[in-house]
């Protein structure tokens, strides 16, 4: 893992929160705004360090809610929640298995959502919840378990074509070669 | 499995986020719009992308249409100049009447043109953000409308953005008045969660008779919305707490779901 791998999850967490904010059309047509975020954040808790998880949640926290009515780093806990189990169990999770990311982008997308939602009423927010709540969270669980093996393709694309892979150093030795050459005579 | 670097990491962000959460209200929003305008960059170039459609189709669009729509907008600026006309002289008779009277004088409202920018990213919130801001003369609680209607009211302002707070919005009350024979009066409240061109229109007198097409407009209560804005019409309308008040949903004119130029109203 190198420095490549941060950057590229924290700029994917900067575009995503710009285009929630800006694209108006799964709104329009499903009454829902996709959050990409904890899917995001599946991705950082099974392939880079415990900084770029820290990371994730904070700024990415931060940047969600300079952007929404949000009371400022209400998102990072909730963000910080979802990445930290997973860091800490990822040794036992088949991370390079789709079923496996589609899982836990679901169970991800579905609890960063809901636990940010209980700290807002838990502070006395009023918040526009009905009926129509649930269905925004099976949509916001749906496409956060579809993005989640997407992301993990995209993330592996993005690093083969612009990141630097580790040297690998191989058996071959230059002062243990045979020269072979002619002598002449 | 937990190790000292975990407890550490684990305790950074945590107190990150209380520190956060506990600080003043203005020092709050202060840091909002300042992490806020690191999105700054990408608004130029989001812009720029979606007039790009708008511009091609606009290159390849032909003379003999263009001169057609210049026809056309030429005749409706002469239509609006004599409409214009007309209702300088009613203002000033209304006046004159209003001198004669001893009543207070309507003031004219100014308006600015705002771009709407951002909508607000999560699904329990209805907001939007618009490019005026204090510089521009922006300050909170005044007005947004549409032509067609209300659509809200300036919650937060920066030098160049503002965030206004959507009706249907818990957060966004509004004293309406229903023109009907009684001019019922109630308060526009929270929408459907997925539905934002219906609101709630509550506390309604339980003699109230409401019928649906009935207009509703702001009743100038509150101290935020002028009198006269108007907000929607009567869908329908049901008795609530064993005839206590009465309840009618309003369909919105403004189209909030797809706002792309609001009008900020200087009262």
């Amino acid at each position: 893992m190198n420095i490549f791998n941060p950057i590229l999850i924290l700029a994917g967490a900067f575009l995503a929160v710009f285009g929630e904010a800006t694209l108006a059309a799964p709104r329009q047509w499903l009454g829902v705004q996709f959050d990409w975020l904890p899917a995001l954040m599946v991705f950082a808790a099974l392939n880079t360090g415990l900084v770029t998880v820290a990371l994730l949640a904070v700024l990415g926290g931060l940047w969600f809610d300079s952007l929404s009515a949000n009371p400022l780093g209400v998102s990072i806990l909730p963000l910080l929640a979802v990445g930290f189990p997973i860091y800490l169990r990822r040794d036992l999770i088949l991370r390079d298995r789709p079923f496996t990311q589609l899982v836990l982008g679901a169970v991800a997308s579905a609890a960063a959502p809901a636990l940010t939602l209980l700290m807002l009423l838990s502070s006395g927010a009023e918040l526009l919840l009905g009926w129509g709540t649930l269905w925004q969270g099976l949509v916001v669980t749906a496409t956060g378990a579809l993005a989640t093996p997407f992301i993990f393709s995209l993330m592996e694309t993005c690093h083969r074509a612009f990141g630097y892979q580790p040297r690998v150093e191989g058996g071959f030795r230059h002062d243990r070669e045979i020269q072979r050459s002619r002598k002449k005579l | 499995m937990f190790k000292q670097k975990n407890y550490l990491a684990l305790g950074a962000v945590v107190i990150v986020a209380v520190v956060l959460l506990s600080l003043p209200t203005r020092a709050t929003s202060r840091l909002k719009l300042a992490i806020g305008s690191w999105f700054l960059p990408l608004f130029g170039l989001a812009d720029t992308t979606q007039r790009l459609p708008a511009d091609l189709a606009d290159s390849v669009l032909p003379r003999r249409e263009l001169l057609h729509q210049i026809d056309m907008l030429r005749r409706e600026n002469q239509q609006l100049k004599s409409q214009a006309v007309q209702s300088i002289a009613i203002a000033r008779e209304n006046n004159q009447l209003r001198t004669l009277f001893n009543w207070q004088r309507q003031s004219p409202w100014k308006l600015k043109l705002a771009n709407v920018v951002l909508r607000d990213p999560a699904n329990w919130w209805r907001t939007v953000q618009i490019d005026l801001g204090s510089r521009d003369g922006l300050r909170e609680n005044l007005p947004v409308i549409t032509a067609t209607g209300l659509v809200g009211r300036v919650s937060s302002v920066s030098l160049t953005r503002a965030q206004v707070i959507l009706v249907g919005d818990p957060n966004c009350r509004v004293s309406a008045l229903v023109e009907n024979p009684a001019r019922d009066m109630g308060v526009l409240l929270a929408g459907g969660t997925l539905d934002t061109s219906l609101v709630e229109l509550t506390y309604l007198a339980s003699s109230a008779n409401l019928k649906p097409g009935q207009n509703v407009i702001t009743s100038g209560l509150g101290g935020i919305f002028p009198k006269g804005i108007p907000i929607g019409q009567i869908v329908d309308s049901r008795s609530v707490e064993y005839g206590l008040y009465t309840d009618a949903r309003v369909k919105l004119n403004a189209n909030l779901g797809s706002l792309e130029q609001v009008w900020v109203l200087f009262p």
